[in-house]
C-alpha cells in the first residue's frame, strides 16, 4: 500500500492565555491536543465537531496557515518522497502551496470585491510563475467551465453573482493551481438547501474527474455522511472517534458521536427527535475536565471515566474511539 | 387538530415593496395566511424568499425604502380584530403590541443584546416598559425567566453582559427576554442558524416547553426542513415572496403538492439518502430580484411546466380544503388578478 497523501501524527496547537501589564502566560487553550489521522489519495475524510472543538485549527496547521505547536504533519509529494510540513519555513513550504488549496465557508468574504473573476480565480496563478494574460484568461476559462459557469462572466465582479455562484467561484480558484489536496472548511454551510445539494453534486463530480483529495471540515453531519469515506469526530481538541462513514453512521462508538447524530433535526415529522438530547455545555479546552473530558455530559459515564482518560483504541479493523466502554455500549441510532 | 377557534393572526394579500434606484423589489408578493392561537407554524423557504420581510411587516417593522404596499395584517388583541398595516409604525399601540403581545427572537442574539447594558437590566427595562412593575419584582420575573429558559445560577448571570455568555446561554436569554411579557405570538426568526447542532436540539425542547407552558402562538422562520418537521404543526412554503403552498406539516413532508416543495424535499441530504451519489438538484439559480420571471414565480425552474401557462399568468392560493392550499396551475387553473 502506497503512504498516504497526508499523515498528521500527535498534531498539537496550543494558544498562551496573556494575562496583565506584562502579558504573563498564565495557561493554554488546548485547542488541538495529540490528534493523528491520514488521508489517503483519491479519500474524503470528514472532520466533526461543534464550534470550538479545534476542527480548523488542525485545517489550519496542516495548511501551514498557522504553526503547530507539536507533532507532524507528512505530506507524500508528487515525486513520492514524504516530508514533513510542520516545521518548514515559509519558503521551504513555497513548493507545496500550490499543491494544497483551500474552500472557505464564507463565499461573501473570501473573494475580493474590487477583483473581476478573472483577478480573483488567476491570482493563485499569477503568484505561480503564469505571468502570460493570455495564458491565464484560457486557464480560468477552462476553470470557470469546469465549475459550471460561463467563461463570459471573467470580466464581471462577484456582487453580480449568488451565494451558490460564488462559492462555485472560490471552487475554481481552489483549483487553479492544480492542487492535490483540498482542505474544505465548512463548504456548504452558508448556502441554502437547493445550493447546498448543487454544491456537493460538484464536489463529488470534481474528485472523481481530477483525483482530488478533500479534507472536509463540517458541522453538518448529514452532509459529512452524503460525501466522506471516512469521518473523524473531534471533542475539545481530541479525536473522540474516527472510523469508515458507514461504520460510524450504523454503529457509533463513541457515546459523543452517537449525541451528535441524534441531535440532527430529521426532515420528517413523523419521526421524532426529542429524546437524547445532550445536556450541558461544551467544556474549555483552557480547562477541560478530569478523565475523559465528555464524562461531565454522558449517561454512560461511571467512576472511572472521571479519573481516566481513555486511550483511542481500535475497536473493529479501522474503527477507532477514544471511550473506555467503545466495545461494549450499543449506540446505534436509529 | 381542529380550530374552532378565531384566528390570533391572518395575514391576506399581504404586499411588500422595496423603490430602489435601480428598480422596485417586490419582496413579499401576494401572501396569506393564518395563525391560531396555542399554534407553530412554521414558514419554510430559501435566502431572498420574503420569510423574513413578513415577518418584520408584522412588527410593522419595515425600514425606508421598504413599504407595505397593500393586505391586511390582522392581530387579535383583546378578542378584537386590530388591522396592523393600517398601524402607524412609530405609534403609541404598536408600540405597545411589540414585545408585549407580540414578540422577535431574532438570528443573531450577539447583534440584538447591547454590549454595554446587562442582559438582565434589557429585560427588566422590557417588562418595566409594558407592564406596572416596579424593578424589584421585575428582576424577580427575570431571574424566574432565566431559570424557566433552563441558565443555571439565574441570580448572577443576569448580570452578565452578554459577550460573557456562550452561543446557547445567548440564545437562552434572548427566548428569556422575547417570553418577559407573556406575549401571544412569538415570531422566532431562524433561531438556531448560528449555534452548533447539540445546543440547536437544546434550544428547539426548550422552545417546545415553553410553548405549552406559555401557551404562545409561534412563527418558526427557517431554511432547515428539518427543524420545521420536528418543530411546526402547519408549514408555509414560500418562494420569491409568494406562498407555493400551506398545510399541516405531515401532509407537507408526506404529500407534498407543489413542484417547488417536492424539488426541496428531495434535494436534502440526509442521514437516510444514499451516500456518495449525485443529489437531485431544483435546476437554475433564484432569479435576481430586479428579473423576476413573468406568471408563476418558479416556473423557468420548475419539471412540471406547462408552456402557455406557468409562463403568462400568476396561480392563485388556491384552498384544497380547510386548512390546505396551493399555488400551482397542476391543481388549479385559478389565476390571479393581473
Amino acid at each position: 500500500m502506497t503512504a498516504p497523501l497526508i499523515d498528521v501524527r500527535g498534531l498539537r496547537k496550543f494558544f498562551p492565555i496573556a494575562k496583565g501589564l506584562f502579558a504573563r502566560v498564565t495557561g493554554h487553550v488546548r485547542a488541538v491536543d495529540d490528534v493523528s489521522f491520514s488521508v489517503q489519495e483519491g479519500e474524503t475524510l470528514g472532520l466533526v465537531g461543534e464550534s470550538g472543538c479545534g476542527k480548523t485549527t488542525t485545517a489550519r496547521c496542516i495548511l501551514r496557515a498557522i504553526d503547530p505547536t507539536d507533532g507532524q504533519v507528512l505530506y507524500r509529494t508528487s515525486g513520492g518522497e514524504v516530508v514533513d510540513l510542520a516545521p518548514m519555513s515559509s519558503a521551504q513550504l513555497t513548493p507545496f502551496r500550490k499543491e494544497i488549496q483551500m474552500i472557505f465557508q464564507d463565499p461573501f468574504g473570501s473573494l475580493n470585491p474590487r477583483m473581476t473573476l478573472f483577478d480573483n480565480v488567476g491570482e493563485p496563478l499569477l503568484v505561480n510563475g503564469m505571468r502570460n494574460r493570455r495564458e491565464r484568461m484560457d486557464r480560468v476559462a477552462e476553470l470557470l467551465r469546469l465549475v459550471g459557469l460561463r467563461p463570459e462572466f471573467m470580466h464581471r465582479f462577484p456582487h453580480a453573482f449568488s451565494g451558490g455562484q460564488r462559492q462555485r467561484i472560490g471552487i475554481a480558484r481552489a483549483l487553479a493551481t492544480s492542487p492535490r489536496l483540498v482542505v474544505a472548511d465548512e463548504p456548504v454551510s452558508a448556502l441554502d438547501v437547493s445550493v447546498q445539494a448543487q454544491v456537493l453534486n460538484l464536489l463529488l463530480e470534481l474528485q472523481s474527474r481530477l483525483r482530488l483529495t478533500f479534507l472536509f471540515v463540517a458541522h453538518d453531519l448529514s452532509v459529512v455522511r452524503h460525501i466522506c469515506d471516512r469521518v473523524a469526530v473531534m471533542y475539545v481538541g481530541r479525536l473522540v472517534e474516527l472510523a469508515p462513514t458507514d461504520a460510524v453512521f450504523s454503529r457509533p462508538r463513541h457515546p459523543y458521536t452517537a449525541a451528535l447524530m441524534r441531535a440532527v433535526p430529521v426532515p420528517d415529522p413523523r419521526v421524532s427527535g426529542v429524546d437524547g438530547i445532550l445536556k450541558g455545555e461544551v467544556p474549555s479546552p483552557a480547562s477541560p475536565p478530569s478523565g475523559c473530558y465528555f464524562h461531565p455530559r454522558c449517561t454512560f459515564a461511571e467512576e472511572r471515566c472521571r479519573r481516566e482518560a481513555p486511550a483511542l483504541q481500535e475497536v473493529t479493523p479501522g474503527h477507532f474511539a477514544r471511550c473506555h466502554f467503545a466495545a461494549e455500549l450499543d449506540l446505534a441510532v436509529h | 387538530m381542529t380550530h374552532n377557534a378565531e384566528p390570533l393572526l391572518r395575514v391576506r394579500d399581504l404586499r411588500v415593496s422595496f423603490q430602489l434606484d435601480e428598480g422596485t423589489v417586490r419582496a413579499v408578493d401576494g401572501i396569506s395566511f393564518d395563525v391560531f392561537p396555542r399554534q407553530v407554524v412554521g414558514i419554510a423557504g430559501e435566502s431572498g424568499c420574503g420569510k423574513s420581510v413578513t415577518m418584520r411587516a408584522v412588527l410593522q417593522l419595515i425600514d425606508p425604502p421598504g413599504r407595505i404596499t397593500a393586505g391586511e395584517i390582522i392581530f387579535r388583541q383583546d378578542g378584537r380584530p386590530v388591522d396592523l398595516a393600517r398601524v402607524s409604525p412609530r405609534s403609541r399601540q404598536m408600540r405597545d403590541l411589540r414585545g408585549a403581545q407580540i414578540a422577535l427572537i431574532p438570528q443573531e442574539p450577539m447583534a440584538a443584546f447591547s454590549p454595554v447594558h446587562t442582559v438582565g437590566a434589557q429585560i427588566v427595562e422590557a417588562i418595566m416598559l409594558h407592564e406596572r412593575l416596579g424593578r424589584a419584582e421585575a428582576r424577580a420575573r427575570t431571574v424566574e425567566l432565566f431559570r424557566d429558559v433552563g441558565i443555571s445560577m439565574a441570580e448572577q448571570r443576569i448580570d452578565a453582559y452578554s459577550w460573557q455568555l456562550s452561543g446557547g446561554l445567548r440564545q437562552r436569554a434572548m427566548i428569556a427576554m422575547a417570553l418577559s411579557c407573556r406575549p401571544r405570538l412569538l415570531i422566532a426568526d431562524e433561531p438556531t442558524t448560528a449555534i452548533d447542532v447539540t445546543t440547536q436540539a437544546q434550544v428547539l425542547g426548550l422552545l417546545r416547553e415553553l410553548q405549552q407552558k406559555y401557551d404562545t402562538a409561534i412563527i418558526f422562520i427557517t431554511h432547515d426542513l428539518g427543524v420545521i418537521a420536528q418543530m411546526a404543526n402547519y408549514v408555509v412554503v414560500m418562494y420569491l415572496g409568494r406562498v407555493m403552498e400551506e398545510g399541516p406539516v405531515d401532509e407537507i413532508f408526506h404529500a407534498p403538492k407543489h413542484p417547488y416543495t417536492r424539488a426541496l424535499l428531495r434535494s436534502i441530504p440526509s442521514l437516510q439518502t444514499e451516500t456518495r451519489t449525485a443529489l437531485p438538484v431544483i435546476a437554475g439559480t433564484l432569479p435576481h430580484p430586479f428579473n423576476r420571471p413573468p406568471g408563476c414565480p418558479f416556473h423557468p425552474r420548475c419539471e412540471d411546466i406547462r408552456r402557455g401557462s406557468c409562463d403568462a399568468a400568476v396561480p392563485a392560493l388556491h384552498a384544497l380544503g380547510p386548512r390546505r392550499a396551493v399555488s400551482c396551475f397542476l391543481h388549479s387553473d385559478a389565476t390571479e388578478p393581473a
